[in-house]
């Protein structure tokens, strides 16, 4: 079953995951033109693409474990999983900065020092940054086992932006906490020996 | 619902009211889920009819109210307030109600009372969000007495000329304007003079978010926000945000109630 997934697998290029990875935001613009975003299109926009980041996050998080427990393998679409994950952040960064704080820079920047989760958003983002930079084959073979080491910044990565998305919550909600415990769950996969005694 | 007449009030501010699907679509009434639209897709099976309140404490004719006696207590009035959410957003939204005033001079308030304090139902079975966990029910509120006797203080049975839909707090809410909204609190059952300050809910979960006074204030920011400004619902995708003023803009007629208070301190 898991080998004839994998057969047809082989025949959807990565590519493909990119023009995949857009419906949420095609989505997320239909609703804005439609009306059906809600009274509130700022917020509604703003956390979507927040939203939609973290799945993307914590998808990038699941192909490890994915092909160590079941042998399903969609190693090669991590990189457009990962790359798509720091667009929709990045959309939501500027949903945030243009649509709800309207361009108000000095108030955005206040905020942005003096709110714990506005800091942990933004960490997040930051520890994005080279990752995204060094999503490419020529950084990879540059930087051989550094690129393995690099990448791993996705794991506080993770972490800040789950810290983020429940500490701005007036009370964390059932989903927030499923949130935390899935996040942890994927993270405490990474340690050897916690699961399964293998490496990596 | 039947039309509620209602005279029209110089308490009203001059701006456009919020459209009806503004208001109703998007609440925070965690009684009915967390989400802004849960109420809209939940209270709909919230029995409002029969409904009274229980007014206790320190008053002379202590008792339970059936809600039509209690709505015969005043004149409707149409009360156009702006309204203010803590989470930094802003409606404009055309109540109907009278003030609570007159209701706490028909029960006679004893000398000794210094505070209000207000609960919401209790009914797990037709309010899922009392069934989960996060908040420990039922939802309460308080004010001074002062605040409460003040003429801007009403309580609302109706909205945009009709009776209140069930998300906006159903059959019978207060509203305060020149607080943060969660001090306005919603389908009210009961109504208790008291001595001592009485204990809020949101006070209880985030003391240091959430004061008892909760004056909307744009100079005392919340812990994890700026309250400077704030964006009006309805006013577009590229609006920019308004500033926020001092007591929701009801400052000429409340400040005094705080003169020679530390509002940095009573939050």
């Amino acid at each position: 079953m898991i080998a004839r997934l994998n057969a047809t697998l082989r025949r959807l290029p990565p590519g493909a995951v990119y023009l995949l990875g857009l419906l949420p935001l095609a989505w997320i613009v239909w609703l804005t033109l439609s009306g059906g975003i809600g009274v509130d299109p700022v917020k509604g926009i703003e956390h979507r693409l927040g939203k939609v980041g973290l799945w993307f996050l914590a998808g990038g998080l699941t192909i490890t474990p994915l092909l160590r427990l079941t042998r399903l393998n969609l190693i090669r679409y991590r990189r457009a999983i990962g790359l798509l994950a720091f667009f929709y952040i990045a959309l939501h960064l500027v949903a945030w900065v243009w649509l709800d704080m309207g361009l108000l820079w000095r108030q955005a920047a206040s905020d942005l020092v003096k709110r714990p989760y506005l800091v942990l958003g933004i960490s997040a983002f930051a520890l994005l940054i080279p990752l995204a930079l060094t999503s490419n084959d020529a950084s990879v073979r540059r930087l051989r086992a550094g690129w393995r080491r690099l990448h791993r910044l996705v794991y506080p990565a993770v972490l800040l932006g789950v810290a983020h998305y429940l500490w701005q919550m007036k009370v964390i909600s059932p989903e927030g906490w499923t949130w935390a415990a899935a996040v942890a769950a994927l993270l405490a996969l990474r340690f050897p020996g916690l699961i399964r005694p293998s490496r990596g | 619902a039947a039309r509620i007449a209602a005279a029209p009030s110089p308490y009203s501010t001059e701006a456009a009211p919020n459209t009806l699907e503004e208001i109703t679509s998007y609440n925070n009434f965690y009684e009915f889920g967390w989400d802004k639209g849960d109420p809209k897709a939940h209270a709909g099976a919230l029995t409002t009819d029969p409904w009274s309140v229980e007014i206790g404490g320190l008053v002379e004719k202590p008792g339970s109210y059936d809600l039509a006696d209690v709505l015969k207590t005043a004149a409707p009035e149409e009360r156009i307030y702006r309204f203010r959410c803590v989470e930094a957003w802003a409606m404009v939204i055309p109540w109907i109600g009278f003030p609570l005033a007159a209701l706490l001079n028909r029960v006679g308030v004893q000398p000794g009372a210094k505070y209000v304090a207000f609960e919401t139902l209790l009914r797990p079975s037709e309010m899922p969000g009392q069934r989960g966990p996060g908040i420990d029910w039922p939802y309460v509120e308080g004010l001074r007495l002062d605040e409460a006797m003040h003429p801007l203080t009403i309580l609302a049975s109706g909205l945009y000329g009709e009776e209140l839909p069930k998300q906006n707090g159903a059959p019978l809410r207060l509203v305060v304007p020149w607080k943060y909204g969660f001090k306005s609190i919603k389908s009210l059952v009961k109504i208790t003079l008291t001595e001592r300050e009485p204990r809020t809910t949101w006070n209880d979960l985030q003391p240091r978010e959430y004061g008892f006074y909760a004056n909307v204030n744009p100079a005392v920011d919340h812990p994890r926000w700026s309250q400077a400004s704030e964006r009006r619902i309805g006013a577009g995708l590229f609006a920019a945000r308004q500033p926020t003023l001092p007591f929701n803009g009801y400052g000429d007629q409340v400040a005094s109630l705080y003169a020679g208070m530390d509002l940095r301190a009573n939050y």
